[in-house]
């Protein structure tokens, strides 16, 4: 679709900036220039209003009323399901579990599945590559029950080592946890095939999608992964919602999370009996607004294109990868042949917070930090790096103003 | 000075290129780590003193150019001082890069290489960066082996408002 030299997008990008309120703001006196989507997106006006219309119109607690307002609430609250059942191509919605975000979902099947049918000697593998909302429950699990924690390393250039993870899983293998996509360097893991490999020893596999939803057309039942957990403020939603998927069987055998109202069928002081699937897990009143907006949200980026928003952010990386990989003293960090939009850099002799402070002057909001990926920093010998991660609604001008910025910087520390 | 970052003036860039006091002092009768994990500011500072007196200091370590800066000014202004004056130059630190330049003592108004620190203020996030040596300083002038300005010692953390009672 595009040209190589002047790549452009499929899609009206003028209007899509317009759409989103925060992009017309400067900071310090310069256009934002936003680059930090990989930690959390913007929001389009059309889910604000949506938020708004909710709370202005229909507001009521869901599942309880007989009443009109609680009525709309539920359908709307229910059709919001249905709108993530079709993102993510899930046979049942019921298979949808509302979460806080992608965090809450992992320790929900820590403790759903995890303390219900795991114990001492069972082996949880994950990567090299995991944020550590990907790591920490899984250790809490290893130190209460005695199972074993394994971890598959990765390539200099940031690619899961394929090798290794076909000798690490095994028969003590019960659950690989492994990201679709690394946050810190933008790795696409080859997640079909590491399903289908954990699925050959007996292991059920969780996805961290946290940044794949947003960027690749994710399909649950075509993957076969067992769970698959996003957050929806990545994906141009609120903050404080995100999804859970689990294979039916299995969430039917898992015990709940929380208890509470709405989860529950029956209570006596002898004994409660669970809801079905999915209210089983969703005790107290949901973020009923967050969880409508979230749909709204892949509504948007629905009507724009999965595959145009993809081909767009291929181009701003493979333009700032091109412009940043030429600049001396710039070493980028992740070099995987199959990666989204995420551009990890160092400069030489420049810490990264330095690098940020400074972008920041100039109007570039970048991550400078640790990604939550501690370990990940310590497998490629840094305490940190700066990070460019782009949206479709990002720029070429604005990639070049991330150069501009870099070029500063050298100056300064020239 | 470049305008645009005003931050990143000439004297915080002087001193992260020229780190004065670079290097493990022999013959140290104090000495701390300083470690910030989270960003990776790591330095390790050794005094030798004299009475009251200290007669020499020395650091090493790699960190941000706020965090060296700091480090390389602070052993300037520390050497040859009292350990009083010491600990009044550290709480007169802390008092600049937290904006509470009233609180800065008649002694260390005016003092330039404090000035060139000042516009963190307005940037919490690394103020932690600046203030790590000082507290490493204050750790090893107190016989603590370690400090870290991360987390619940980080000056500019967003600190929950205390409402007791009376």
């Amino acid at each position: 679709m595009n040209d190589v030299l002047f790549p452009a997008p499929d899609f009206d990008l003028a209007a899509v900036r317009a759409d989103f309120p925060v992009l017309s703001q400067s900071v310090h006196g310069k256009p934002l220039c936003y680059l930090d989507n990989a930690a959390s997106a913007q929001t389009p006006r059309t889910v604000i209003e949506r938020w708004m219309t909710y709370q202005s119109t229909m507001h009521a607690n869901v599942h309880r009323g007989v009443h009109t307002l609680s009525q709309r609430a539920t359908e709307a609250f229910e059709s919001a399901r249905e709108t993530v059942r079709g993102f993510i191509n899930a046979r049942h919605a019921h298979e949808v579990i509302w979460t806080r975000g992608a965090t809450e979902a992992v320790n929900l099947v820590m403790h759903g599945y995890g303390r219900t049918f795991m114990q001492a000697g069972d082996e949880i593998v994950v990567s090299t590559l995991e944020h550590h909302a990907n790591i920490v429950p899984w250790q809490m699990l290893c130190e209460e029950r005695g199972c074993v924690l394994r971890v598959v390393p990765i390539s200099d250039s940031g690619v899961l080592d394929w090798d290794a993870y076909c000798a690490l899983i095994g028969p003590k293998t019960r659950m690989v946890a492994m990201t679709h996509v690394s946050n810190a360097l933008g790795t696409v893991v080859p997640i079909k095939a590491v399903i289908d490999a954990a699925h050959g020893v007996g292991a059920l596999v969780l996805v961290d999608g946290a940044q794949a939803a947003p960027h690749l057309g994710v399909d649950v039942q075509a993957l076969d992964c067992d769970f698959y957990v996003f957050s929806g403020h990545k994906l141009c939603g609120p903050t404080g919602i995100g999804v859970l998927y689990g294979k039916s069987e299995l969430l039917e055998r898992m015990r709940p999370y929380q208890g509470g109202g709405d989860m529950i069928a029956q209570v006596t002081f002898d004994k409660t009996t669970y809801n079905r699937l999915p209210y089983k897990f969703e005790a107290g009143t949901p973020a009923i607004a967050n969880a409508i907006a979230l749909a709204s949200a892949i509504e948007y980026v629905g009507a724009i294109g999965l595959s145009r928003i993809a081909a767009w952010e291929q181009a701003l990386l493979d333009y700032a990868t091109r412009l940043l990989s030429s600049e001396a003293g710039v070493r980028i960090l992740g070099t995987a042949p199959d990666k989204i939009g995420v551009v990890s850099f160092a400069l030489e002799g420049v810490h990264p917070h330095d690098i940020g402070s400074i972008l920041d002057g100039e109007g570039i909001a970048i991550r400078a930090g640790h990604h939550c990926a501690q370990p990940l920093m310590q497998r490629l010998g840094v305490p940190a790096t700066a990070r460019a991660s782009f949206a479709f609604y990002n720029t070429l001008d604005e990639v070049e103003r991330l150069v501009a910025g870099v070029r500063l910087v050298k100056e300064i520390f020239g | 000075m470049d305008p645009r970052n005003a931050l990143y003036n000439q004297l915080i860039l002087d001193h992260n290129k020229k780190p004065r006091n670079f290097g493990k002092l022999p013959d140290a009768t104090h000495e701390a780590e300083g470690l910030n994990p989270l960003c990776g500011d790591h330095l390790q500072l050794g005094l030798r003193i004299d009475g009251d007196r200290v007669e020499a200091i020395g650091f090493q370590g790699t960190s941000c150019a706020i965090c060296q800066a700091s480090a390389s000014v602070m052993t300037t202004q520390v050497k040859h001082k009292s350990v009083a004056d010491a600990r009044q130059l550290i709480s007169d630190f802390r008092a600049v890069i937290t904006g509470d330049t009233g609180a800065v003592s008649i002694a260390n108004q005016g003092n330039r290489y404090f000035g060139a620190f000042a516009g963190i203020s307005n940037l919490p996030s690394r103020v932690k960066c600046a203030v790590l040596p000082w507290h490493t300083l204050q750790s090893a002038l107190g016989g603590a082996k370690t400090a870290t300005t991360e987390g619940d010692a980080d000056p500019a953390a967003f600190k929950e408002t205390s409402h007791a009672e009376n």
